[in-house]
């Protein structure tokens, strides 16, 4: 085995973990944040610089074919790394600021990463369990990082509970997939495929064990309490970096593993997806505390992703690993933004009632704010419309009608929620004069960078198109023909 | 006779699984998951697969179980008293007979409709430290070192939020 080449196609991960046991023992050693975090940043930075490139090198496998590099594995990494690194940027001042920044919460962080990394592109069911876990029991501990509050506490255990729960579905199905077909390895998998009862009740525990981890309805009644107890740049990670791995990998298992034609699941998928945007969209409406909504409007968006993987086709896929890309951007920002706000002293500013007047206080974050909730309503400049409108033209191509409508239908319901913190933040008077701490400049700057991606993938968005649906339609030949 | 084992340790899994949740004794139940644990293992000695018994009594039933007691003993110590006041033997007993005669039943109706798997010799050759070690260290190298990362997040995570004071004031209750 040429263990240069395969440390070299997982190079991104190895770097990641690297840097998460370097920061344990800088944490140990002496209690010196700043360098940690310079750590940290520079790690995934050039983690994401590494796995940018690899998207457009070749394709291939490493590892004893536990991995794959290249093509979708390299934009899942691009992508979960992209997010970790705003993610981080935006941490340091808020967790500082709410009095619980410790260095551990970086290695956790780095960690949960490379579990990503390895789950992102993994090609083995045992790659997918382990990348699962690694990332779930980093995120357990994170979630309850505020242990002084009720509500983080909370946030920690349920999650923790409900995780441990599901991960026994994923485990079963995997177990019984190798009873039925022997084998381990995905592709090996989907050769071995038949309609028995061992195989489709395998496929159908380990897809419940991926619903519950990127909270499609009916497994989705963790998201809202976890997000809400979770300190918000952290609930950021959550939403887009562990959930973008955890549909990449979805993608890869059914795409890889399950042949459509053998266990059908597109039916299943397609009811999930209505159920999920229909619940997300409507119980998001009623909801005051914005990382709540938030948290809905997440699963809301889960629902769009799966009308995508219901599609099944190639040009389904591909706008899914767009739309993920583009809900990273713009997710990230939201949660940055309130947490900008939540961060002041004085009122909750979890509570949308008290979003009053802000928009004119500080109208840098005001406008940020907006970009970002029009980029997720799905406005055309922003990258949040051609997301959309990639997965309804799939769904359209497929010849899923009924889906496409009421993907249509939901996010024009979603309209209403997404426009209800600017309507407070423009359009009312503040009832309170409460002072608004100014933000860092790195904190600033960042979510500009976010909202400018979201601009400029908006309007220039042919080209990373054109580059998924190119590599994803090489590696759809090659699954074809079996590799 | 490996076929009546087998039916055996597989009921006595189930029924100890099955006691477990249903017991209310938060001891007994420990306790149960003991002997599912025990059962377990002795599955793994039938599949010839040594290596795996040895580690699943070594790490379950042992370390795992011990640390399971003591948390359960420092919580309520009620529950310790109640143990050995209410232990019957005749109950431990009647627990063994029935899952004797279960499994009996079984196995009988089981041999009576051929539907009794056999243990594939290839399973013999996999179970050995030696078997184990290697594939651990070739074909599965990527993920053990992933587990390996996975630990070290679980101590520190543990480690952090056992270690940081609660902050004076942060409560909101």
């Amino acid at each position: 085995m040429d263990y240069l080449h395969d440390i070299n196609a997982f190079l991104p991960g190895v770097i990641v973990a690297l840097a998460g046991l370097v920061t344990i023992t800088i944490d140990a050693y002496k209690n010196d944040h700043g360098s940690i975090y310079g750590l940290t940043v520079f790690s995934l930075l050039a983690g994401l610089i590494l796995s940018v490139m690899d998207m457009f090198g070749p394709v291939g496998e490493a590892f004893t074919g536990m991995i794959t590099y290249g093509g979708v594995s390299a934009f899942g990494s691009s992508v979960v790394l992209f997010g970790a690194l705003f993610c981080v940027l935006i941490s340091r001042e808020y967790l500082s600021a709410i009095d619980h920044e410790y260095g551990e919460v970086y290695s956790l962080l780095l960690i949960a990463t490379a579990g990503m990394l390895g789950l992102v592109s993994a090609n083995n069911l045992i790659m997918i369990f382990i990348g699962i876990e690694t990332m779930s029991i980093c995120l357990y501990v994170l979630a309850g990082i505020i242990k002084g509050q009720k509500i983080g506490a909370e946030a920690s255990l349920k999650y923790f509970l409900l995780g441990a729960f599901s991960t026994g579905f994923l485990l079963y199905g995997m177990a019984l997939l190798y009873g039925a077909t022997g084998s381990l390895y995905l592709t090996e998998i989907a050769e071995g495929a038949s309609s028995d009862l061992l195989f489709i009740a395998g496929a159908a525990l380990l897809l419940v064990g991926f619903f519950f981890k990127v909270s499609a309805v009916p497994f989705h009644m963790w998201t809202p309490d976890v997000y809400q107890g979770t300190p918000t740049t952290i609930t950021a990670y959550m939403a887009t970096a562990s959930k973008s791995a955890a549909f990449v990998a979805l993608l890869i298992v059914l795409s890889k593993m399950i042949p459509a034609e053998t266990a059908n699941w597109a039916g299943v998928i397609e009811v999930i997806a209505i159920l999920t945007m229909v619940m997300g969209n409507l119980i998001a409406i009623v909801q005051d505390n914005i990382k709540r909504m938030l948290a809905y409007s997440s699963i809301a968006h889960a629902g769009y992703l799966l009308v995508g993987l219901a599609a099944g086709t190639p040009e389904g896929y591909s706008a899914v690993l767009f739309y993920l890309f583009a809900y990273t951007i713009m997710n990230i920002g939201a949660f940055g933004v309130v947490a900008y706000y939540e961060r002041q002293q004085g009122l909750d500013f979890t509570d949308i009632n008290n979003y009053v007047g802000l928009g004119f206080k500080k109208p840098l974050m005001g406008v940020l704010l907006s970009f970002f909730l029009f980029s997720l309503v799905g406005i055309p400049p922003f990258v949040g419309f051609v997301g959309k409108y990639l997965i309804f033209a799939a769904a359209i191509n497929a010849g899923y009608i009924a889906l496409a409508v009421i993907l249509a239908l939901a996010s024009a319901a979603s309209v209403y929620y997404y426009l209800r913190p600017m309507v407070y933040m423009y359009f009312k008077d503040p009832h309170k004069d409460v002072p608004l701490v100014r933000s860092g400049i790195v904190f600033r700057s960042t979510l500009v960078v976010l909202a400018a991606l979201t601009l400029y993938f908006g309007i220039a968005f042919g080209d990373l198109h054109n580059l998924l649906s190119s590599f994803y339609t090489a590696d759809w030949v090659t699954h074809l023909v079996g590799q | 006779m490996i076929t009546y084992i087998f039916v055996f340790l597989a009921v006595l899994a189930v029924a100890s699984a099955l006691a477990m949740v249903i017991s209310k004794n938060t001891v007994n139940s420990a306790l149960f998951l003991v002997l599912n644990m025990v059962s377990l293992a002795g599955l793994f000695l039938l599949l010839k697969a040594q290596f795996l018994a040895v580690i699943q009594i070594l790490v379950y039933a042992g370390a795992i179980m011990v640390l399971f007691l003591f948390v359960i003993m420092l919580l309520n110590v009620e529950d310790e008293e109640s143990l050995f006041s209410r232990f019957r033997v005749k109950y431990f007993v009647a627990f063994l007979v029935g899952i004797a005669v279960f499994s009996q039943l079984l196995y009988s109706i089981g041999s009576f409709s051929e539907m009794l798997p056999e243990v594939a010799p290839e399973m013999t050759e996999a179970g050995t430290v030696e078997a184990v070690g290697e594939v651990l260290y070739s074909q599965y190298l990527l993920p053990f070192h992933i587990i390996a990362l996975l630990l070290t997040a679980a101590v520190n995570g543990a480690l952090m939020i056992a270690q940081h004071k609660i902050k004076p004031g942060a409560s909101n209750d």
